[in-house]
């Protein structure tokens, strides 16, 4: 499995020859696997957006007041940042490609400075939820406590779903890491950057997933704080 | 001699001295599908004897040596094991592994190290569901669906045995996106997915089924994880949330598993009957796009495990007849496997056998499964003995039973040698008598009303339960029998020819048997189908040094 590989030659009857596909340095193999799993991570949230709007549809008040209780603010802010860093990553591709390794650099970690802003962001946002009684295992989210099921219920996909949004984020920083040192091994290269497009790949579910979540947590309840409910 | 896949080897890390641990981090298809062979027939050893300890529970009524409790953890133990550890990744795992990329040309599948991983994430899933065995209070005693609210209060270890099972998905997952990306790009030139191989058709049409519908198992499982350790309410009524909106989550993916277990054992079907028919498969479309058909329907079907379980009357009538219709593809798969062997040289050699007694089994199994489709019927017959048998007739009775044909099928192309026909032969008719004995009483049983799960039974059902012990010793005997016959078959038989069979399919056109580690010595250009025979012998035929077609 080492040294440059050479594909086959197939001869059909009439002699013409056809090069054989093989599994070493299949780009568009690689692609196409990588576009294969981040089906399943639309199944998988998918999923859990099914269930958010089924309890929507049983406690549509509740939702909308749970709704209007979130911080649209630090949660807006969180947007535009997971927007740019799709942007910087998209950017770092491109750049790659066209043989610029230093800028491409320059725009991983760019992209990993705004993730971790995203995170820490998130941080404050649960923090001040946490002290106003409201997180898993904890005061109002308590089986005895008086909030309302369909509030206990927004909460409680609300944490299970930007808290498994947030791990993505993680694991993307991680990857955008490992990618810097396989760029800096020389792995990765402008003729060679199927590991780099399927990293992007992932952050822009990682992305999508948000833009989906931020609507149906902080927006629909915006109204009720506006007084246009 | 020239050197098979068991001298040398391709190493994921390095390229270590020792034989073990060259078997250890083998990316060769051919190794991995074999040690999950062996993996997966330790489990279904343990499953099949809990089963029989449960059997031997049932020889009397009222309780013998096992309480309700622990009879409760005994069939779980058996439905986790045989469904999440066996027979979901079963025939993919292996089949698919080795045969899958013989049959198309390619060298190995797509990811060759991810499919190395994939076997030891399937290995980390195995041993967590094993430690659960041991850990706290046992092994849950929920069923294998872990239905909410119940699997939420239980004290045993459902935590334990949800992460195996999403462990194990994850795997099935790695396994099928593989399978997919290598059936796209490594076809060999020529062969048009028209020219592919019908096993390879169940395949691919399984892989996205496992692609797509575990993810969703996946998140379910991780919610109700979420729900047992931080509460997060959205299964427990105290809370809001609807312990019904489980069983749809959990029925979405695990109803596309049944056919993710019987579309690949299908493909074997389909592999077998024209092999030993000696004649072109009939309606080789047809059967290709029933494949990918069920695949489809499958996902529109899970409501019927939910009639009783608080639905609409409308979504039961809608679910009732999609289910109907699921019935259509299989159907005309078996019209078309009957229409094969029609005025075919029939060669009634064990794989042949074994399939034509899963048409038998399986037609039993189908024919049930459309009778507890319709809605009065099933309130009935839910939860009921009935129901038990024709899973087992379905699922035993069609996915195992091809699973053993195709073992005896590739049996000489994966170890090189041959077992002894006439006692395979035996090991069948043991196999198939104590099948049939052990859950047609169980139909019979379950319409005068035998529910399913209980330790304890009304007297006037013991016949029943005494006629299902007989077969179960008889099957175990077969079973027992059957690897007997591998055995040494693997250690003492004759050498085989790489085609012994006279079958037309690319993995019997290798150079040597068994195969070489990079499988044919050239790619071949496939214009041909796969299943050409003229009077009764190949048409095609290769020179093996230079895979030019020399007929």
């Amino acid at each position: 499995m080492s040294g440059p590989y050479v594909p086959e030659i197939a001869t059909d009857r009439e002699g013409n020859e056809h090069e054989v596909q093989g599994w070493q340095g299949d780009f568009y193999g690689g692609k196409l696997g990588f576009w294969l799993f981040m089906l399943t991570e639309v199944m998988m949230f998918g999923a859990m957006f099914l269930a958010l709007a089924y309890y929507n549809t049983l406690h549509p008040q509740d939702f909308l007041d749970a709704s209007a209780s979130l911080n649209r603010l630090l949660g807006g802010i969180n947007t535009v940042i997971l927007l740019v860093s799709a942007l910087t990553m998209g950017l770092g591709l491109l750049k790659m490609r066209a043989g610029d390794v230093k800028g491409a650099k320059l725009m991983i970690w760019a992209t990993i400075i705004l993730a971790t802003a995203f995170l820490i962001i998130k941080g404050f946002e649960w923090t001040a939820e946490y002290n106003h009684g409201i997180f898993l295992m904890h005061d109002k989210l308590l089986p005895e406590s008086s909030l309302a099921f369909g509030q206990k219920l927004f909460f409680g996909l609300y944490f299970s779903m930007t808290g498994l949004h947030g791990v993505h984020i993680i694991i993307g920083i991680g990857l955008m890491l490992w990618l810097l040192k396989r760029i800096n091994a020389g792995k990765v290269s402008t003729d060679h950057n199927i590991l780099y497009l399927n990293i992007a790949l992932y952050w822009d579910i990682v992305h999508l997933i948000w833009v989906f979540v931020f609507p149906y947590y902080y927006m629909i309840g915006a109204g009720g704080v506006t007084g246009g409910h | 001699m020239s050197k098979t896949y068991f001298d040398e080897t391709h190493c994921a890390i390095g390229h270590p001295k020792s034989t073990f641990m060259q078997w250890m981090l083998t990316v060769d298809h051919k190794r991995i599908g074999i040690m999950y062979a062996a993996v997966m027939f330790v489990f279904f050893f343990v499953a099949v004897f809990t089963a029989f300890a449960m059997r031997l529970e049932l020889f009397a009524p009222g309780g013998q040596y096992m309480d309700g409790d622990t009879f409760n953890q005994a069939f779980t133990l058996h439905g986790v094991i045989m469904i999440f550890l066996f027979i979901i990744p079963g025939i993919p795992a292996i089949f698919g592994n080795i045969v899958m990329p013989l049959m198309i040309g390619a060298k190995d599948v797509s990811f060759p190290r991810l499919n190395w991983f994939t076997f030891w994430l399937y290995i980390a899933g195995c041993c967590i569901a094993l430690a659960s065995l041991f850990i706290g209070e046992g092994v849950a005693d929920t069923g294998w669906t872990f239905y909410a609210p119940y699997s939420m209060n239980t004290g045993t270890n459902v935590i334990m045995a949800l992460v195996a099972a999403f462990v194990l998905g994850f795997a099935s997952i790695l396994t099928g996106l593989n399978f997919l990306v290598t059936i796209h790009r490594l076809r060999a030139p020529g062969m048009t997915f028209f020219k592919m191989p019908l096993f390879v058709w169940g395949i691919y049409a399984t892989a996205w089924i496992q692609l797509l519908a575990t993810p969703v198992v996946g998140i379910t499982l991780i919610l109700a994880i979420l729900e047992k350790y931080f509460g997060i309410g959205i299964f427990d009524p105290a809370k809001g949330g609807d312990p019904v909106l489980f069983q749809h989550l959990f029925w979405i993916y695990s109803h596309p598993a049944v056919y993710l277990m019987i579309l690949p054992a299908f493909g074997i079907m389909s592999e077998i009957i024209p092999t030993f028919s000696r004649k072109e498969v009939f309606g080789y479309r047809t059967i290709a796009l029933s494949s990918a058909s069920i695949a489809g329907i499958g996902y529109l079907v899970w409501g019927h495990h939910l009639y009783t379980s608080g639905m609409s009357d409308v979504a039961k009538t809608v679910f009732s007849f999609l289910t109907f219709f699921v019935a259509i593809p299989t159907g005309v798969k078996f019209y078309d496997w009957v229409a094969t062997m029609y005025q075919g040289k029939i060669v009634l050699s064990t794989p042949m056998i074994w399939a034509m007694g899963t048409i038998v089994t399986f037609a039993i199994g189908g024919i049930t499964g459309i009778t507890i489709t319709m809605i009065g019927l099933d309130i009935h017959l839910q939860d009921t003995y009935y129901t038990v048998a024709h899973f087992h007739y379905a699922i035993l009775g069609g996915v195992v039973f091809l699973m053993f044909a195709g073992m005896h099928y590739w049996f000489p192309l994966v170890t090189g040698k041959l077992y002894d026909e006439g006692k395979a032969k035996i090991a069948f008719w043991l196999n198939f008598i104590g099948f049939n004995l052990l859950w047609f009483p169980m139909f019979i049983a379950g319409y005068y009303g035998m529910p399913r799960r209980y330790f304890d039974y009304l007297p006037e059902f013991q016949i029943y339960h005494q006629i299902s012990f007989v077969g179960a010793v008889v099957f175990i005997a077969g079973l027992i029998y059957m690897f007997w016959v591998f055995f040494k078959g693997w250690t003492k038989g004759e050498a085989s020819t790489p085609n012994p069979w006279n079958a037309t399919t690319l993995e019997w056109h290798l150079p040597t048997s068994p195969p070489p580690l990079e499988n044919h010595t050239k790619v071949p250009y496939v214009d041909f189908e796969p299943y050409e025979y003229h009077h009764g012998e190949p048409v095609v035929k290769f020179n093996y040094e230079t895979m030019q077609r020399i007929d």
